[in-house]
C-alpha cells in the first residue's frame, strides 16, 4: 500500500441559504484558497474528483460546471460522484493506490437551499417501492429514531445531549451554522417536527463546498510539515430496504471501522457526519469509540450539514488536527442513504 | 367493489409509471444574475478571463480553463457578430421562434472569445461560415432578464469575416 | 479563506423540475404489481421459508435468485411510525397522515407504507392496521393505503 495524507483542507461556512451565489460561487473560493494554502495550482494536481448531486441543483449535469472552479485546461484527469466528497476522496485514493497519481484535488458542494431537502432525498429510495410515496428524509430518519426508542436502546434525553455536545463544540468553529449553549431541557420542551424528531434532532439544511488535497508519500512531506496519513479507509453498504435491516444499530458503520482499524489503537479524535442526533449515537457506538475520544469537537453534521461537502469536512476536520498536533489519531465519519445504509470510516495519523 | 379499467383488461403489468416533480427557487447566482439585468436593458455582457484576456459570453463567473474568478468586471459586446459554423434543422423543437427548416447558428460575437448558440434568419442556400449577423430583439417594451429577449439573428450587409479571425472556435 | 467581493441580490425563479419515468418491471415485480392491480399483496418466499414483502427477484442475504410468490396481509403491524404533520403536495394523502413500517400478516419483515389514522394520538407501535384499496388500482405501490383495524 501506497501512504496517502491529506495535505491540504479547506471549506465555505455552512450557511441556511446562500442567497447570491451560485454553486460554483460558492465552490471558486474554497478552490482559490486551497491552492494559496497549498501553494499548488490547478496543473500539480495528477487527478480530481468531486462530489454533489444534480438533484440539489435541480438542474442536469450541473456538476461539469464545477470543473470551472478548478480550470481544466489543457485538459484534466478527472471524474465525479454523485455521492458525498467522501467518495471522491475514496476514489481518488484509490487511483493513487494504483499509481495513477500523485497528488489529488477532491471537492464537494452543494446549494440544497434552492429545494425542498427532505423531500428531494426520497429520490434516492427504491424507485418501484418506496419513492412513489414520497417519503422526505425526516421521516425516514423518524421510522428509525422510533425503533431505537421502542427498543430501548437510546431515549429522547440521550438524541438531546447529542445536540447540546455538538451545538456547544461548535462554539469554536466559525464554519459552523449551529451553535451555541443549549440544555437538554430546553431541546425536550421544543414541539415535533415529525414525530418523534424534535428540529434539533435534525441536522440543518446548509449551502456550502469543502475541498481536499491528498498526496502520496514524499510528495506529502513536501506539501507538508505533518501530514495527516490515512492508515484505514472503507466503505460498506446495506440493503435499501428499511424492512431488511437491523435500523437499531449500524452495522455497515462496525465493518467498516473494523476493516478501517478504528481499534488499533487510541482514537483523539471523531467526526461524524450523522445528520440526525440518534443516528450520531449508533454511528458513535459502531465505532466503538472509548470516553478519552473528542467527539465531533468542530460540531460534526448537527452543527452544518453542507450535503455532498458534509462527510469530506469531517475528514478535514480531523486531518486540521493532526496537522496542528491536537491529535495523533483521528477517525472520520461519511454516511449516504435512508437510515445510515452506507457508511465511510476513514482513520488517519499523524505519524 | 367495481373492477378498475386496469383491472378489467387482465393483461399482467409490466411497465410502472414513476413520475417526479420537485419545486426550486432556482438562483442564478452572481454572474448569471449580471448577465441577465444588462440584457434587460438590451445589452450583452461578457467577462474577461485575467490570466488570457479572453472574452467569456456569458460567463459562469469564472474562467473554465484556468480555474480563476473572473471578479466583477464586465465588458460590453456587440450584438453583431460572425456565423462561425451552422447546421440546417428539419425536426420540430420548443421554443424556436422560426418555422422548420431552420438554421442554428454558431455566432463569435463581435469582442467575444466564446461562441454563442442561437438561431439564423436566413434563405438555407444563402448561410455560410464568416456570414456576418446581427442579433434581431422582441420590441422593447417586451424584454425581461431572459436571453429569449433576442429573438434570432438575421444577416447583415457586411464582408465576411476572414477565415483566420474566427478559426479558432469552429 | 480568500476575500470576497460584497455579492449583490441574485435573481431567483420559481422552477418545477419533472421527468416522466417509466420502469420496466421484469418477471417477479411485474406478478407483484399486477397483484396490487387485482387488489392482492404478493410476498417473495426465500429459500429458508421467510417471507419477504414487498416482493424482491433476490435473497438479500444469499443473493439468490427468489421468484416464489405468496399472498401475505391484507392486515399487519405497525413496527415503527413517524408522523406527518404537513403533508407537502408530491405526499400521497392530502390530510396528516404517518409513514410507518408495517409487518403484513405471514411476512417476516416489515415495510415502508403510509397509515391514514386521522389524529396522531390513534397511532401506536403494535397497532393492527388493514390495507384499504383506492378505488381505481393501477398496479402501483399507492394503490392502497394502511388504516386502523
Amino acid at each position: 500500500m501506497r501512504e496517502v495524507a491529506v495535505v491540504g483542507f479547506t471549506q465555505s461556512p455552512s450557511v441556511r441559504r446562500e442567497p447570491d451565489r451560485n454553486e460554483i460561487e460558492i465552490l471558486i473560493p474554497v478552490i482559490q484558497a486551497l491552492r494559496e494554502q497549498t501553494g499548488l495550482s490547478s496543473k500539480d494536481f495528477d487527478f480530481i474528483c468531486s462530489g454533489s448531486s444534480d438533484y440539489l441543483a435541480g438542474q442536469s449535469f450541473a456538476f461539469v460546471s464545477g470543473l470551472d472552479a478548478v480550470g481544466a485546461w489543457p485538459p484534466v484527469c478527472e471524474s465525479h460522484v454523485e455521492m458525498d466528497g467522501a467518495w471522491a476522496l475514496y476514489e481518488a485514493w484509490v487511483k493513487i493506490q494504483m499509481g495513477y497519481a500523485d497528488t489529488a484535488l477532491v471537492y464537494g458542494f452543494g446549494k440544497p437551499s434552492m429545494g425542498d431537502l427532505p423531500l428531494t432525498m426520497a429520490l434516492q429510495l427504491d424507485p418501484y417501492t418506496m419513492m412513489p410515496l414520497w417519503p422526505d428524509a425526516i421521516s425516514i430518519a423518524g421510522l428509525q429514531a422510533r425503533h431505537c426508542l421502542d427498543a430501548g436502546l437510546l431515549r429522547a434525553e440521550d438524541m438531546a445531549a447529542a445536540a447540546v455536545r455538538d451545538r456547544a463544540n461548535a462554539k469554536n468553529n466559525p464554519n459552523a451554522q449551529v451553535k451555541g449553549d443549549f440544555s437538554v431541557q430546553q431541546i425536550l420542551a421544543e414541539p415535533f417536527l415529525v414525530n418523534p424528531l424534535r428540529k434539533s434532532d435534525c441536522a440543518p439544511i446548509s449551502d456550502g463546498a469543502s475541498a481536499i488535497v491528498l498526496a502520496a508519500g514524499d510528495r506529502a512531506k513536501q506539501l507538508s510539515d505533518r501530514p495527516a496519513w490515512i492508515r484505514g479507509i472503507e466503505h460498506i453498504c446495506e440493503p435499501m430496504d428499511l424492512g431488511i435491516r437491523d435500523l437499531g444499530r449500524s452495522r455497515s458503520s462496525e465493518i467498516a471501522a473494523r476493516k478501517a482499524g478504528v481499534s488499533n489503537d487510541k482514537i483523539d479524535v471523531a467526526e461524524l457526519s450523522a445528520p440526525f442526533t440518534h443516528q450520531e449515537i449508533l454511528v458513535e457506538r459502531a465505532l466503538g469509540l472509548s470516553q478519552k475520544t473528542k467527539v465531533n469537537p468542530s460540531g460534526g453534521a448537527l452543527a452544518g450539514n453542507p450535503l455532498m461537502a458534509v462527510g469530506l469536512s469531517r475528514i478535514g476536520e480531523c486531518a486540521t488536527r493532526i496537522w496542528s498536533g491536537e491529535a495523533d489519531r483521528a477517525v472520520a465519519h461519511a454516511t449516504s442513504g435512508p437510515c445510515l445504509q452506507q457508511n465511510l470510516v476513514c482513520v488517519l495519523e499523524g505519524n | 367493489m367495481s373492477p378498475s379499467e386496469a383491472e378489467k383488461t387482465n393483461q399482467p403489468v409490466t411497465v410502472l409509471a414513476c413520475p417526479i416533480s420537485l419545486d426550486y427557487a432556482y438562483s442564478a447566482g452572481q454572474s448569471a444574475s449580471r448577465f441577465l439585468r444588462a440584457i434587460a436593458e438590451g445589452k450583452l455582457l461578457g467577462q474577461r478571463c485575467p490570466v488570457d484576456g479572453r472574452v467569456y459570453f456569458p460567463s459562469r463567473g469564472a474562467c473554465p480553463m484556468h480555474g480563476v474568478t473572473f471578479g466583477d468586471d464586465a465588458v460590453e459586446l456587440s450584438d453583431k457578430g460572425t456565423i462561425v459554423t451552422f447546421s440546417i434543422v428539419r425536426v420540430p423543437s420548443q421554443n424556436i421562434a422560426l418555422p422548420l427548416p431552420y438554421i442554428t447558428v454558431n455566432v463569435l460575437l463581435d469582442g467575444a472569445d466564446t461562441i454563442l448558440i442561437h438561431v439564423l434568419d436566413a434563405k438555407l442556400e444563402d448561410v455560410h461560415m464568416g456570414m456576418r449577423v446581427q442579433a434581431v430583439w422582441k420590441p422593447k417594451e417586451e424584454w425581461t432578464t431572459s436571453t429569449a429577449n433576442i429573438l434570432y439573428f438575421r444577416p447583415i450587409d457586411e464582408p465576411d469575416a476572414k477565415y483566420e479571425s474566427y478559426k479558432e472556435h469552429i | 479563506m480568500t476575500k470576497q467581493s460584497a455579492a449583490t441580490e441574485a435573481l431567483t425563479a420559481p422552477h418545477t423540475l419533472s421527468y416522466t419515468y417509466k420502469r420496466s418491471l421484469g418477471a417477479v415485480m411485474s406478478g407483484f404489481f399486477t397483484a396490487l392491480r387485482d387488489r392482492r399483496l404478493l410476498g417473495v418466499k426465500r429459500r429458508d421459508g421467510k417471507v419477504l414483502f414487498p416482493a424482491r427477484e433476490y435473497d438479500p442475504d444469499t443473493s439468490e435468485a427468489i421468484d416464489e410468490l405468496v399472498e401475505v396481509g391484507p392486515m399487519g403491524v405497525v413496527r415503527s411510525w413517524a408522523w406527518v404533520a404537513k403533508p407537502r403536495r408530491q405526499q400521497p394523502l392530502a390530510r396528516p397522515f404517518a409513514y410507518a413500517l408495517v409487518q403484513l400478516d405471514g411476512a417476516d419483515t416489515p415495510f415502508l407504507h403510509v397509515v391514514d389514522a386521522g389524529s396522531e394520538a390513534k397511532m401506536a407501535t403494535g397497532m393492527c392496521v388493514r390495507a384499504r384499496w383506492a378505488d381505481e388500482t393501477k398496479g402501483a405501490i399507492d394503490d392502497f393505503v394502511f388504516e386502523p383495524a
